[in-house]
């Protein structure tokens, strides 16, 4: 039973002390997170919080400055050859855009994965791309172009090429961003039921509050680089930490110094309009 | 007065490190597409023949009834000029000659290079711009997919192979352009005319004109791709990406020709 526990806690994925710059700012002030089998981390945090470069860091698209990120042990920036194809094997990304390759039908998307992975017959892979559009809602979409899409449809059409593989770990960038509430979701549904039906372990990045609410098991909220807090969605909407408070219920940073930047801006402005019509009357 | 000195000298530094960064960056990029093509020729990982075909025929579709209308009104162009020109030594005989050597040798290539780099070149930088600000150079990298194998190497494969099959048709037309001027326009007689071209032309100046190709073809596919992967933030840097990818890869093609043409003619 001990033993069994520890496996159910060793994490799938495992952020220790990460650093990263981008150019003269720090971004990433030392970020630790971990994610645990079949669970669904949100990462939430306003804009600038530093949510992309995490991401970015985790998939490798980004080289840290100091830190590590263990996908199942395996440091994702030392990998080579064949250590770091399984890690590429093993997760999928949907990113926020689709993120689709534009010159390729949707079915020619997905096939140029599985091409890539296995070494299955090309009636087997149209199979299988069938399978995987059909579990997004996308069947019949096969022959369309990305351009063909619609917003809702080409991040459908995303998480179908992501899961392509059966990946042990989906990452979602922004999976509503962009999308009005009711595609948003429909999206949000179709990740719930991926994660209740196929217990697909899950990293959605988000600054949507009511997607974070619907999916998550656990939130961190990013604030300023770092990890500010983190913990189960009902431990974290309970908090009473200032900054998780102000995001959680929407509060404006410095609501009030902007308002008064605002007015005494607009102040100018009608004084100069003021001095402006007594000069083109004189 | 004495203060625009500092601010010229600060000008010109900026543009000797641009182009200092801008050699780098190309170098870098074609070191890393030779390096793939190697591990493609030591069966490590596929050549992507599919899609050097489809770019061979894009770059040639694009550029073909472009590439030969120019060359044949330079040729006649060349043709008339040199004619003006050589009637004062009483040598119009030597038209075909000048026509066939300056347009094997020199305009084929360079404008056929120029052609490309406008339609072609342009295009590959708009394309990857756009790939990369939509991320879709980002999932290639996450799938495990190197983007210089995939998609630099096989649109250089494809210049390579594209630019000097386009001189070609380049030569061709120019000289035809240069006869129909001097035969309907000068009345040299056809015959003697076009026999003067074939024995001016050797084979140097052939294949001299079509290796100058080559190189040409390996400038455009790499500014095109560098222009384009090194896309930053939004959709307007695209069209950036792709003015800067013609004004740089046409100096660039002049500048190579220069050197080209030390090497095989200045003897």
């Amino acid at each position: 039973m001990a033993q069994q526990l520890e496996e159910v806690d060793q994490p799938v994925l495992r952020i220790e002390k990460l650093e990263k710059s981008l150019g003269d700012r720090k971004v990433l002030h030392g970020v630790d997170l971990q994610v645990r089998e079949g669970e669904t981390l949100i990462v939430l945090g306003g804009s600038g919080a530093g949510k992309s470069t995490l991401l970015r860091c985790i998939l490798g698209l980004e080289q840290p400055d100091a830190g590590r990120v263990l996908m199942r042990g395996v440091d994702v920036h030392r990998a080579r050859g064949d250590e770091l194809r399984q890690v590429r094997e093993r997760i999928g990304v949907a990113f926020q855009g689709g993120a689709l390759f534009g010159s390729r039908t949707v079915a020619a998307n997905l096939d140029l994965v599985l091409r890539e992975f296995t070494s299955l017959p090309p009636s087997t892979r149209s199979i299988v791309i069938r399978i995987k559009l059909s579990l997004v809602g996308l069947g019949g979409a096969e022959s369309r172009y990305p351009s063909q899409l619609s917003g809702g449809m080409r991040k459908r059409a995303a998480l179908a090429r992501a899961l392509a593989l059966d990946p042990e770990l989906l990452f979602c960038d922004e999976p509503s961003a962009g999308l009005d509430p009711v595609t948003a979701a429909g999206i949000d549904r179709l990740l719930i039921r991926l994660k209740e039906v196929f217990g697909v372990t899950m990293v959605v990045v988000t600054h949507d509050l009511h997607s974070a609410f619907a999916l998550g098991d656990r939130l961190a909220l990013l604030h300023e680089g770092r990890v500010h807090a983190v913990g189960p969605v009902e431990e974290l909407r309970g908090s009473l930490d200032p900054v998780v408070r102000r995001f959680l219920d929407r509060e404006a940073d410095d609501n009030e110094e902007s308002l008064s930047q605002f007015a005494e801006l607009s102040g100018d402005t009608e004084a100069a309009l003021t001095a402006k019509v007594a000069r083109d009357d004189a | 007065m004495n203060g625009a000195i500092p601010g010229a000298l600060a000008r010109g530094g900026g543009w000797a490190l641009d182009a200092l960064d801008l050699v780098g960056s190309l170098a870098r990029l074609g070191w890393s597409a030779l390096q793939s093509l190697g591990r493609s020729l030591a069966r490590l990982q596929p050549l992507r023949w599919r899609e050097i075909v489809r770019q061979m025929l894009e770059a040639g579709n694009r550029s073909l009834p472009l590439v030969g209308l120019i060359s044949a009104l330079i040729g006649m162009i060349l043709a008339l000029q040199s004619a003006y020109q050589l009637r004062q030594f009483g040598a119009t005989d030597l038209v075909a000659n000048l026509v066939a050597i300056s347009v094997t040798r020199e305009l084929a290539p360079l404008l056929a290079a120029i052609v490309v780099a406008g339609r072609v070149g342009s295009a590959i930088a708009a394309e990857l711009g756009t790939m990369r600000v939509n991320e879709e150079i980002d999932a290639l990298t996450v799938i495990g997919i190197d983007p210089v194998s995939f998609l630099v190497v096989p649109r250089i494969l494809g210049l390579l192979v594209t630019l000097p099959c386009l001189t070609a048709f380049a030569d061709a037309l120019g000289i035809l352009g240069g006869f129909l001027v001097a035969t309907f326009g000068l009345g040299m007689a056809p015959l003697p005319y076009l026999r003067a071209s074939l024995d001016a032309l050797v084979l140097e100046d052939i294949f001299g004109g079509l290796l100058k190709a080559a190189c040409f073809a390996l400038v455009l596919g790499l500014v095109g791709c560098q222009r384009g992967l090194s896309v930053r933030g939004g959709p307007e840097q695209v069209g950036r990406a792709t003015t800067s990818a013609v004004v740089t890869s046409i100096l660039l093609v002049i500048l190579v020709d220069l050197g080209v043409t030390a090497i095989l003619y200045v003897r």
